[in-house]
């Protein structure tokens, strides 16, 4: 079963692999035994986990980083495929992946910092109340973003769907960064330093885009046929 | 067949978890179903007292996880209906007592003697929640027709969801009609619109359950009580069964009722 894990040292601390085989159960008290044999080595290390497309749940996670925490091993981020195991991952407040680069933990790949602004994140759920995704590059929502959720990116944002939670487009200090939904009524939209309430809405919502205009966030109205939106 | 764990949680506290989790369980009691309600909040047990078994406790949950006690010990029966069965929370310990595993075990154990095990989860969205949902099978939120209640069964219903146990079913509590017609509440499709997730209940408000809740004998086992009505139809819909909404109309009478139907703008509940 040992061999089943594999470490090694990253510029974030130690990446644990752990292989598929087995059942979960077997596998984490593998890794505990492995840590408390040499305890020296591991005391005070910062944990990330890479785990393959095993799905856990909140439970399972949180009971690793207790009992993780017992041993002095900090975790701060599980990698997996599953997104059932993302999910539990990011409503313990772990990382889901490494801050450099996505899906390999090779530290000698430096990505540039503009070429980061350009990537989106897609997430593909509706975000519910306290739920947050948080990208340097642009997101994509397809679903709803309920209110009591936050979606904050260093460029736009774009929500198929009803955005009604918190959105902070251009977080960095970008005041070109727009935010887009198909119902726009966040409880508060943010672009750069500036913020804004959603004013009370008559009527059926339509497709709207948010900007920077004169230092004032400003919604206009997205139509098919005219090129230039029209303004309210 | 083994039996199915239903957890009734919410998020928010004084929704009606417990009040839920009693009539449901009296009411699957009734139709002759083996049921045990499982009082998941230790430190501030209220199932036994909503339940009229408080005066019948030896044992409980914490007892029997930790070996004090046999699971057969702990189980109270309910001497009205013989089918139902109470599990109480320890009221002397919290929640750190009981570990999601403890509970996984326990209702496997339940599985095998009863058709039904109703887990009363705490308020709050922490370790108590937790192990109330770790052996659910399906999962009850109730919430109520007011926008704090229904931010926090959303953040549940996420959780939920994270946690592999499906979206859940909706229970709507406490509603009242006349309220939602003058536009002051949040009507039932306010409440789906957000919360995107199938509606297993409404409940009237109705004095009814808070005389039965001091008195111990919950509403369900009144043939009169619309709110009890009410639960004995989610009871049926857990069984499997197509049930209509009933109205939530107090006013009985027809000539409105029939003009209301004709009007097109009939709301309905139940």
């Amino acid at each position: 079963m040992q061999d089943a894990i594999s470490i090694k040292g990253i510029r974030e601390g130690l990446l644990v692999t752990l292989s598929d085989a087995g059942t979960w159960g077997d596998m984490s008290e593998a890794l505990l035994a492995r840590i408390e044999e040499s305890a020296d080595f591991f005391r005070g290390a910062r944990l990330a986990l890479a785990i393959g497309p095993r799905a856990l749940g909140v439970a399972d996670l949180s009971n690793l980083r207790d009992a993780l925490s017992e041993r002095s091993v900090g975790l701060w981020a599980v990698l997996s495929d599953s997104p059932a195991t993302m999910n539990g991952a990011q409503s313990l407040g772990l990382n889901i992946a490494l801050p450099s680069t996505l899906p390999q933990a090779d530290a000698e790949v430096e990505t540039d910092p503009e070429e980061a602004r350009d990537c989106a994140v897609l997430a593909h759920r509706t975000l519910r109340s306290g739920r947050a995704v948080r990208n340097a590059g642009h997101v994509v929502i397809i679903g709803d973003v309920n209110p009591g959720a936050e979606v904050v990116a260093g460029g736009d944002i774009v929500v198929w769907g009803r955005l009604r939670g918190v959105a902070h487009a251009g977080a960095d200090g970008d005041e070109a960064a727009v935010v887009c939904a198909l119902d726009l009524s966040p409880t508060q939209l943010r672009i750069a330093g500036h913020i804004a309430t959603s004013p009370g809405r008559k009527g059926e919502p339509r497709p709207e885009m948010a900007r920077l205009r004169d230092g004032h966030i400003i919604a206009e109205r997205w139509s098919a046929r005219g090129k230039s939106p029209t303004e309210e | 067949m083994p039996g199915k764990v239903v957890t009734v949680t919410s998020g928010k506290g004084g929704v009606g978890k417990t009040t839920a989790t009693a009539n449901i369980g009296v009411a699957l009691a009734a139709t002759g179903a083996r049921v045990v309600c499982v009082d998941g909040d230790i430190g501030l047990r209220n199932l036994d007292v909503v339940m009229g078994l408080e005066n019948r406790i030896v044992y409980d949950l914490v007892d029997v996880i930790e070996g004090r006690a046999k699971l057969r010990q702990a189980l109270i029966k309910d001497k009205r209906l013989p089918e139902l069965n109470l599990i109480p929370a320890a009221q002397t310990r919290d929640k750190a007592a009981v570990s999601p595993s403890d509970m996984i075990k326990l209702c496997n154990e339940l599985r095998s003697e009863f058709e039904w095990i109703l887990v009363d989860s705490p308020a709050g969205i922490e370790r108590g929640f937790r192990n109330a949902i770790a052996a659910a099978d399906q999962v009850l939120v109730v919430t109520n027709p007011e926008v704090s209640a229904v931010r926090d069964a959303d953040r549940v219903i996420g959780l939920i969801e994270s946690e592999g146990k499906g979206p859940g079913y909706l229970v709507l509590n406490r509603v009242k009609i006349e309220m939602v017609k003058r536009g002051d509440m949040l009507s039932s499709e306010d409440v789906l619109d957000v919360l995107a997730i199938p509606l297993i209940g409404v409940i009237p408000e109705d004095e009814t359950i808070l005389v039965s809740t001091n008195r111990g004998a919950p509403a369900a086992m009144d043939e009169k009580s619309r709110a009890g009505q009410a639960f004995r139809n989610i009871a049926r819909r857990l069984k499997g069964e197509e049930v209509p909404f009933m109205s939530l109309d107090d006013n009985h009478n027809i000539f409105r009722r029939l003009r209301e139907r004709l009007g097109g703008n009939n709301r309905s509940g139940g």
